[in-house]
């Protein structure tokens, strides 16, 4: 008894999360444009989809800016928590809860405050200007990742790799580096997430003639948004989920359960 | 604890990968050897052609970027954050964008197209919003009516009053936003539909009150799809998906009520501090060509104001459509949206906010 509650509450959540994902995937080989009628079953949203220029554009817009600002996030956030770790303690905690302030402000603030910012200094609007922005609205998050882990770090073994020779930078790279790479590399997924699935601040920061996914998607409300969005995000919700299956299948899948009660 | 490292990697380098496959596509087209023009446009509402046929044609980059509502347009071109040059609001915007001192004079001399093609009852009905057609040429337009199932009701439907009836309770769909609710209450009522009198719009408030508990929902664009679902019986849509909805489902019929309704009109305008006004007149005026506004047409489905263009649209059902094109001189009571300032503005949405709450 109990254990077919637990089945149908599972399933429940699966429902209401993974319906409006799968309503979308089938509705993109609807041949008809609305979702009111089925039109019979056609690939033709694909193949008009890569012959969009606006909505490939956009794709490469969005997967670059998600990139570069998720790259130059982790150097900056990275570095600014080495800086921190250094600190004495009431400084650092008060920093921290300034970097932490974006994270919990409400998108259009940080949106209309980088805008007015960017009027004030004679910014052309542009690709620059939203780059701008994600990269400081992502190193919160690297920050956010990074710090535990450099808590945890042991002091002696950087200062025992200075007594044995090693300079400031090697001994960085050699001990340091390699005991934050999991916070880092988690910061920078973070990032780029952040960046890929942000429409406000974007859309505050953007230029004329440049668009991202988000933004693209938002102006076509008025006239109905066109299936080959649904083709797209189809194709964008298979590739994250094969990827996932794949690392987590793929490399010493069998140690996993091994590692996961270590941990 | 190694195993997890290996796997957040393996996902970094995917991330990047993938990234850097979609971007080898990429190719930049250089600027235009007579400089650009930056246009700011409703989402989807150009054929992408017609842009492309311009910039062949003379030389001009069109930088291009487009806005969902009049509401979001107006600040990001106030704030000056982006230059534009043209940009195509709708009525009652192009009246508070006049009364901001926003928009540049045209130069009729340089866009004989916009002269000689589009119609004349189309500058007429601009008056109401730019008195002297001054600052804007239209660009597409329509009515706003009544879009009903013919197998769902029991006489046609050809006025306000009945979307009042109580036959059809939770079979009506109404449009969720201030002025067109309140366009359909005041019409209703015989008021203007952009009265500022409280004590008139009292009288509609207390009617989208009352019509209220008939209401299946308050939509926006959703109405297509229920229509075209056969989910509801009546609902208030705008002409140009009248067509699109009757395209996907015979049974629907559309009318403009007795009472009069919405004229509305998005027109291309020149801000005052276009960098580019020589190359936005010659763009305003390639889109009033017939040939262009004809692509346009057919690509957007919304009618348009030119008389060239109608002309040389090939579906003859389409070029004498009563929906498309209804013959303007046959009403006396339609009106076209003006900006009501904004003690206006407060009111409407203060009354909104009733009738919602309600």
């Amino acid at each position: 008894m109990r254990n077919a509650a637990r089945k149908v509450y599972i399933a429940l959540i699966f429902i209401f999360l993974y319906a409006p994902i799968v309503t979308l995937m089938v509705l993109s080989f609807n041949a008809s444009k609305t979702r009111a009628k089925w039109g019979g079953f056609t690939l033709k949203w694909y193949s008009s989809l890569f012959q969009n220029r606006d909505i490939m554009e956009a794709l490469v817009n969005t997967l670059l800016i998600a990139v570069i600002s998720s790259l130059a996030a982790t150097v900056i956030g990275t570095i600014a928590c080495v800086a921190m770790s250094g600190m004495k303690r009431r400084t650092r905690s008060v920093l921290l809860g300034v970097t932490n302030i974006p994270m919990l402000n409400a998108d259009i603030v940080t949106g209309i405050s980088l805008m007015l910012l960017f009027i004030s200094f004679g910014f052309r609007f542009g690709f620059g200007t939203i780059l701008l922005s994600h990269i400081t609205f992502n190193i919160p998050y690297v920050i956010l990742s990074v710090m535990p882990r450099m808590k945890q770090l042991n002091p002696s073994t950087y200062e025992a790799a200075l007594d044995l020779g090693a300079s400031h930078m090697t001994a960085f790279f050699k001990v340091i580096f390699p005991d934050l790479l999991p916070g880092i590399l988690s910061g920078f997924l973070m990032a780029f997430t952040m960046s890929l699935d942000d429409f406000i601040i974007t859309h505050f920061t953007k230029g004329a003639g440049v668009d991202t996914l988000s933004t693209k998607i938002y102006t076509e409300v008025k006239k109905g948004i066109k299936p080959e969005m649904y083709a797209l995000s189809t194709i964008i919700f298979v590739t994250v989920l094969l990827l996932l299956i794949l690392v987590n299948t793929a490399p010493g899948g069998k140690n996993d359960n091994k590692d996961n009660k270590e941990q | 604890m190694k195993n997890k490292t290996t796997r957040a990697a393996i996902l970094t380098l995917s991330c990047l990968l993938t990234s850097m496959a979609a971007l080898t596509g990429c190719g930049a087209s250089g600027g235009g050897s007579n400089g650009e023009v930056i246009v700011y446009n409703w989402g989807e509402y150009i054929d992408p052609e017609t842009i492309e046929m311009f910039e062949k044609e003379t030389g001009i980059k069109v930088v291009y970027d487009e806005f969902e509502t009049n509401e979001t347009m107006f600040p990001k071109v106030e704030s000056g954050a982006a230059s534009y040059d043209v940009v195509c609001p709708s009525d009652y915007m192009i009246s508070k964008m006049i009364a901001a001192d926003m928009l540049a004079e045209l130069n009729f001399d340089n866009m004989p197209n916009a002269k000689a093609n589009i119609g004349a009852q189309y500058y007429e009905q601009s008056r109401g919003f730019d008195p002297d057609n001054k600052y804007s040429v239209p660009y597409c337009w329509g009515t706003v009516g009544i879009l009903y199932n013919q197998t769902m009701v029991e006489e046609p439907i050809t006025n306000w009053a009945q979307l009042w009836d109580e036959k059809y309770a939770d079979n009506i769909l109404m449009q969720d936003s201030v002025r067109d609710a309140f366009m359909v209450a005041e019409k209703l009522n015989g008021f203007s539909m952009n009265t500022v009198d409280p004590d008139e719009l009292a009288v509609a408030r207390d009617s989208l009150i009352e019509q209220k508990p008939l209401v299946q929902a308050y939509v926006i664009d959703q109405v297509r799809d229920k229509m075209i679902g056969g989910e509801a019986a009546i609902g208030v849509i705008y002409s140009g998906e009248a067509i699109y909805t009757q395209r996907e489902n015979p049974d629907l019929v559309y009318v403009i009520p007795e009472e009069g309704t919405n004229i509305w009109i998005d027109s291309w305008v020149i801000l005052k501090d276009a960098p580019n006004k020589e190359n936005a007149e010659k763009f305003i005026d390639f889109m009033c060509r017939g040939d262009i506004a004809v692509k346009n047409f057919e690509y957007i489905t919304y009618s348009t104001p030119n008389d060239a263009a109608r002309e040389l649209i090939e579906d003859e059902d389409i070029r004498n459509s009563e929906i498309a094109f209804p013959d303007l001189s046959q009403y006396d009571n339609l009106e076209v949206f003006v900006y009501l300032g904004e003690e206006g503005d407060a009111l409407y949405n203060e009354m909104w906010k009733e009738v919602k709450s309600n």
